[in-house]
């Protein structure tokens, strides 16, 4: 089944979707959006974790995906939360009208 | 065709409809359908988690992803009434350098990789460590002990989102007045 595809193609398609991710948090105001594009770069990691761990037989890079994937939605869950919450004070996710910290 | 296995014609589609659905996520304006856009990505990269012979991750890949956190998003989304014209939108300047950045990081990226030796991914006798038995075994005898810290980050995680997310009434009334 896996025949003929060179490590250095996954690794490409990991930098490609890593780069967008990047370039998504950059160029976005929406905060939902940057966090949508963070996941994106952690997916482009995990992606190149499962393809070395796949390359070198070992089973230990999978097990890592699982602890990204776990810390992944701790941080999802905190991160909706405080965003919920400035939105109930500001009425607004704009991040850069969140610059202040206080206010 | 073109001298081209199955699998990678299956590897080159996944690629593209991986690229594309991701910068579609980036350049749509609606949130909402950015999130589904974000979900086809999540879906392409579980197929190629099959393709690399990690079925019991790509099945986990697609309830914890496209089926917890990116409903978890939607019903944020939905919470805020989020639509395209209260959609805040950067500077054409600071998006012009944003793609800039971009292009010169992913040209660190190749020029990284030129000079890498090409390694094949081959399909050995010992391809079976994908499957459930073989990945549990070693969660639960090399990670144990990481395995339940992450039940302890996961329940910090629940205790905070509650509380944060918890109604502050003294918040409110000393900024109404």
């Amino acid at each position: 089944m896996l025949n003929g595809i060179p490590i250095n193609y996954y690794i490409m398609l990991s930098a490609i979707l890593f780069i967008i991710g990047v370039v998504g948090v950059m160029a976005r105001r929406n905060a939902i959006i940057i966090f949508m594009c963070i996941e994106l770069m952690l997916n482009a990691v995990n992606l190149l974790l499962v393809s070395f761990s796949t390359l070198h037989n070992d089973a230990s890079g999978q097990v890592f995906v699982f602890f990204i994937m776990a810390v992944a939605a701790a941080e999802v869950a905190v991160g909706l939360a405080i965003l919920s919450m400035v939105y109930r004070h500001l009425k607004t996710v704009d991040i850069d009208l969140l610059n202040r910290l206080k206010n | 065709m073109l001298g081209l296995t199955i699998t990678q014609w299956l590897f080159g589609i996944l690629s593209l409809m991986a690229i594309m659905f991701a910068l579609m996520v980036v350049f749509t304006r609606n949130p909402v359908n950015s999130v589904l856009y974000l979900v086809l990505t999540f879906f392409c990269i579980a197929g190629h988690y099959l393709l690399l012979n990690a079925q019991f991750l790509a099945v986990v890949h697609i309830v914890v992803y496209a089926g917890a956190i990116m409903v978890l998003f939607l019903f944020i989304i939905m919470l805020m009434n989020l639509n395209p014209d209260t959609e805040p939108r950067k500077h054409i300047m600071t998006r012009l350098i944003a793609g800039v950045i971009g292009g010169v990081l992913l040209f660190v990226f190749v020029g990284a990789l030129k000079g890498a030796e090409q390694l094949q991914l081959t399909q050995s006798g010992a391809s079976q460590i994908g499957l459930i038995k073989n990945l549990g075994h070693v969660l639960f005898t090399e990670y144990l002990f990481p395995f339940e810290i992450t039940s302890v980050l996961l329940l910090a995680a629940l205790v905070g989102a509650i509380m944060i997310g918890k109604k502050d009434t003294n918040i409110n009334v000393s900024r109404n007045s």
